[in-house]
């Protein structure tokens, strides 16, 4: 069975398409190791024997044209799936079942994909550890007590622990980077429009963005070739032309531009980041890339930007969680002190804080202040990166500010835990497509990531210049199944 | 209120006050399907049976803008004559409430469609311009029930996203009359546009009334309260009458005015604190993220423009240009855009030989009535407009007397008798040939021979005796210019 977890979706896909596997033997084979990997925590809600029997009807009538025929696929409990519930990490959508299905996931389901279960998340996907999940937080398949990152974790560690070939997550400022840079996996970011957010649950509308996350970059440029699509039930869904990200991969990346923004370069980065991203530097040369320094100069200011806007929208997006509906509803007196024991009892500690930092930066008085000045910045960010990419194709920094850490250390320090997003929140802001790929381990031997950072709409990019360090690198996880007993 | 309409003034003693009205009208926009969703709008269903996953604000759900009450808002502007925004932002407005699913009201508050406008009312000392400050679109709120359960409050969705075009005037108006006639106007221009159907009874049109009072001749604003949600034309009066007094009482009794939101009572006839300036709510809006900024080209508009129909006041100067009817009249027959295609189609089918007195006439006078007895909108008038016209080309060419006219404008109530039928079948056609009169009159005459005595002997009043019984036994078909004539010949 190992033999199966442990391929690549690439290479699971050529053997189902050469009939040398069923989607039964992979669909068993992922269960079967999911089943054993409960400690980790990594899903919220299981769909194993449903999955199974699918595989099996698969089976009976293969339609091996499709881009995922048979793949057994968990995904993040942030997408709508229809009939199953989806709970976004709350207790407040803790027995909701969506009668409708999120376009993204519908796109992996019409290409062959099979529903596994549903992955553990940060509480609406706020969080940089998955700790804030009100279903538990998850382990690391790493190490044994430490994060796997935020709030993509489950999806992370889902990957990374081998529980599903492939999967999604979404990234609002940094939500699948961070974690695939913790759990030695990759993770992209596509560019702002690019897949919809039709059924996903909103954290914030603006920088909300879902994308895939796998063992490498092959895999990864062909679960973004299926999700991202135009829909029209998205309004800021982008209609731009879509390249066959898989087809058209290539490890010719000679004369590429790459910048290096010296921006980056914070105060207290520990040694081994920086190392890290010296060692990127001379593998991308080393691909024939060209080496430019550049600066972003609002860089510093991206962070307390981004925990302006991001807590507005959330404020918003989350005023429709209030009992009267759907989910979780509490007793009350009357209206008005239901809404407040439902929304006391039914969101987290994080959850509320955003909130309350939102409803201030929109309050009258200060939203000229805030909000509207964190907009300004927002746009100067944005032009940051237009004007350097005057001159260069993709810009090359750190994943993280550092590896992943043990589970309970940042808890009660937000804004420690919140700068952990300090080189992936700038990529939001100015909704430009990113990815982590593993490249390295600290002294612990926990993975570190590098990011690279595109072009709007020019993902094939930066997965061409991925797929060629990635060879150079050659990075090899080391899991030893310590949650298996 | 006082006797002359074009004045509202309060008198205290010695001071005398000015009342000043703006007002914030909430049209729903004509459409099949909501603002941001495709549920039906249609009025009356069960409850709840026109709801999206959007509507009902379910994780994930994503507001879509519905071009068609895009294009509704921008021709409502045109008729306004106002500037169009080509580019307006949606913005959300937070607030909690049961019948709000999202949390917040999807609106426009710093870029409206349309911006500043003119609409001109006809009242009886001349006509008065009131500026419209903006018109922008939102969504509608569903329907909490509070009194179909003893326990709980019940929440229709049906109306929930359903598009409003929110029309803010500025506070130009001066009295009641103004208010209704702005109001009646609103109503006449939307509903030539085809853009609100105009109907209060159903909601589709209601308004927030603005109500200050000034000392006359004051130039500054005196501080107004706002009367939330008047639904009729009579209450919004009453509302103004009770809010102005109120307020100009509090000034004479030395006291200051609160800046506050009032609720109209309709049955004991008085506003009512809602909620002071304190207690306003914040409501924290901010551009929805959800949506992009609205953008429109100026084909778009110029398109739209092309499609504009004839509206009111056009109408109204060709009437009186082409069909020489007076201005009042005119603003009769434009004032509701079926009225005015019946009159034209009425004079259409007159013909050359058409008499514009007697078609108005007939209109405003016998039509409105019978309408208005049987609750009837002109478009379903028993009478069409075909037949209208022949029964007064029958009076014009003397065929019938007008009085004979009204007998059988009774008749054709029943099925829409064609007029010339009835006249044919109940043998009504006017007697005009002078010989038979002749006969007729000479033989009334001889039967009365001492009042032709009386008469000629200077009796005039006698004259009227005659003609009466000459209508009397020519079973009123006798013509009576030709009475009169022979009459006078022969006494």
């Amino acid at each position: 069975m190992s033999d199966i977890t442990s391929q690549s979706l690439t290479s699971i896909v050529k053997n189902i398409k050469e009939k040398k596997l069923s989607s039964e033997d992979v669909t068993k084979a992922f269960v079967e190791r999911s089943e054993k990997s409960k400690e980790l925590n990594s899903y919220i809600s299981e769909d194993f024997s449903n999955a199974i029997d699918k595989a099996k009807k698969f089976d009976e009538k293969p339609n091996l044209d499709l881009k995922l025929p048979g793949i057994p696929m968990a995904v993040k409990d942030l997408f709508c799936t229809k009939d199953i519930r989806t709970t976004a990490g709350s207790k407040i959508l803790e027995n909701f079942v969506p009668t409708y299905e999120s376009t993204v996931t519908q796109n992996i389901w019409n290409e062959g994909a099979i529903l596994l279960g549903k992955l553990n998340c940060d509480e609406f996907a706020m969080g940089s550890s998955n700790e804030t999940s009100f279903y538990g937080n998850v382990q690391n398949p790493i190490d044994k007590g430490l994060v796997p990152g935020g709030s993509s974790g489950g999806s992370a560690a889902a990957v990374s622990g081998q529980l599903t070939p492939i999967t999604i997550g979404t990234d609002t400022g940094g939500s699948i980077r961070q974690p695939a840079s913790f759990t030695g996996t990759v993770g992209l970011k596509p560019t702002y429009g690019s897949c919809s957010r039709y059924g996903i649950v909103a954290f914030a509308s603006s920088l909300d963005q879902a994308g895939p996350m796998a063992q490498n970059v092959e895999d990864c440029a062909l679960l973004q070739e299926v999700i991202s699509s135009y829909d029209n039930k998205d309004s800021t869904s982008i209609d731009f032309k879509r390249d066959q990200y898989s087809k058209d991969l290539t490890k010719n990346i000679k004369g590429k531009k790459i910048g290096i923004p010296k921006e980056y370069r914070v105060e207290g980065m520990p040694k081994e980041i920086e190392e890290l991203w010296q060692k990127g530097i001379a593998y991308a040369k080393d691909c024939g890339a060209e080496i430019v320094d550049i600066s972003l100069p609002h860089t510093s200011y991206a962070l307390p930007t981004y925990y302006i806007v991001a807590p507005a929208e959330a404020s918003s997006n989350l005023a429709r969680y209030d009992g009267v509906k759907y989910g979780f509803r509490a007793k009350g007196e009357n209206l008005i002190d239901m809404y407040e024991k439902t929304r006391s009892e039914g969101f987290g500690a994080e959850v509320q804080r955003r909130i309350m930092i939102g409803t201030y930066v929109l309050s009258s008085g200060y939203y000229d202040a805030y909000y509207l000045k964190a907009q300004k910045v927002r746009k100067l960010i944005k032009n940051d990166f237009d004007e350097v990419y005057k001159k260069i194709d993709a810009i090359l920094t750190p994943s993280t500010p550092s590896s992943a850490f043990k589970i309970g250390e940042k808890k009660d320090d937000p804004v420690s835990m919140y700068l952990n997003d300090i080189f992936t929140v700038p990529v939001n802001l100015a909704g430009l497509p990113a990815i982590s790929i593993p490249a390295g381990h600290d002294a612990s031997g926990y993975p570190l990531g590098l990011q690279i950072i595109g072009k709007a709409f020019k993902e094939q990019e930066i997965l061409n210049l991925a797929y060629a360090m990635e060879d150079k690198i050659n990075f090899k996880n080391k899991i030893s199944d310590w949650w298996i007993k | 209120m006082p006797k002359d309409s074009s004045e509202y003034l309060i008198e205290r003693y010695d001071n005398v006050y000015e009342v000043v009205i703006g007002l914030e009208v909430h049209a729903q926009v004509t459409s099949n399907s909501k603002l941001f969703s495709s549920s039906s709008t249609k009025f009356g269903a069960e409850p709840n049976t026109q709801v999206s996953l959007v509507d009902a604000a379910f994780p994930g759900m994503l507001p879509v803008i519905n071009e068609y009450c895009v294009k509704q808002a921008i021709k409502t502007g045109i008729g306004l004559r106002a500037q169009i925004n080509k580019r307006s932002v949606f913005d959300r407005k937070n607030y909690f409430y049961a019948d709000l699913p999202q949390g917040y009201q999807i609106s426009q508050f710093k870029y409206p469609i349309v911006g500043e406008g003119t609409v001109v009312l006809d009242m009886p000392n001349g006509q008065k311009e009131v500026g419209i400050e903006r018109l922008h679109l939102e969504q509608d709120a569903g329907k909490s029930i509070h009194d179909m359960d003893p326990q709980n409050t019940l929440v229709d969705l049906n109306r929930s996203g359903v598009a409003l075009m929110e029309i803010v005037s500025k506070p130009d108006l001066r009295t009641p009359d103004e208010v209704s006639a702005y109001i009646k106007k609103l109503r006449s221009i939307m509903r030539y546009l085809g853009t609100c159907d105009g109907n209060m009874q159903e909601g589709s049109l209601r308004a927030d009334v603005n109500v200050s009072v000034r000392l006359k001749d004051s130039k500054e604003l005196g501080t107004r309260c706002e009367i939330k949600n008047v639904n009729s034309i009579k209450f919004m009066q009453m509302a103004i009458d009770y809010e102005a007094n109120r307020q100009v009482d509090l000034i004479e009794e030395g006291k200051s005015i609160d800046q506050e939101t009032r609720l109209f009572d309709t049955k004991k006839n008085e506003t009512r604190s809602m909620r002071s300036k304190e207690d306003a709510h914040d409501y924290r809006y901010f551009p929805d993220p959800d949506l992009l900024p609205l953008e429109v080209t100026d084909e778009f508009i110029e398109q739209l423009k092309a499609d504009i129909p004839e509206l009111p006041d056009d109408k109204k100067k060709r009437f009186i240009d082409e069909f020489k009817v007076s201005a009042y009249e005119a603003t009769i027959l434009v004032s509701d855009i079926e009225t005015a295609k019946y009159f034209e189609e009425v004079v259409a089918k007159m013909g050359k030989n058409r008499d514009m007195k007697l078609a108005v006439n007939w209109i405003t006078g016998e039509l409105f009535a019978v309408l208005n007895n049987k609750n009837l909108e002109i478009s379903e008038s028993p009478i069409s407009a075909k037949n209208l016209a022949k029964l007064i080309n029958l009076i014009k060419n003397g065929t019938i007397s007008g009085k004979i006219g009204k007998t059988i404008f009774e008749l054709m109530l029943d099925g829409d008798k064609d007029p010339q039928v009835i006249v044919e079948e109940k043998g009504l056609k006017q007697e005009s040939d002078p010989k038979a009169l002749e006969a007729l009159i000479d033989k009334i005459i001889n039967d009365n021979r001492e009042k032709a005595i009386e008469y000629k002997n200077g009796k005039e009043k006698l004259f009227g005796f005659f003609v009466g019984q000459a209508m009397k036994i020519s079973g009123g078909k006798a013509n009576p210019q030709l009475i009169n004539e022979i009459l006078k010949k022969k006494l």
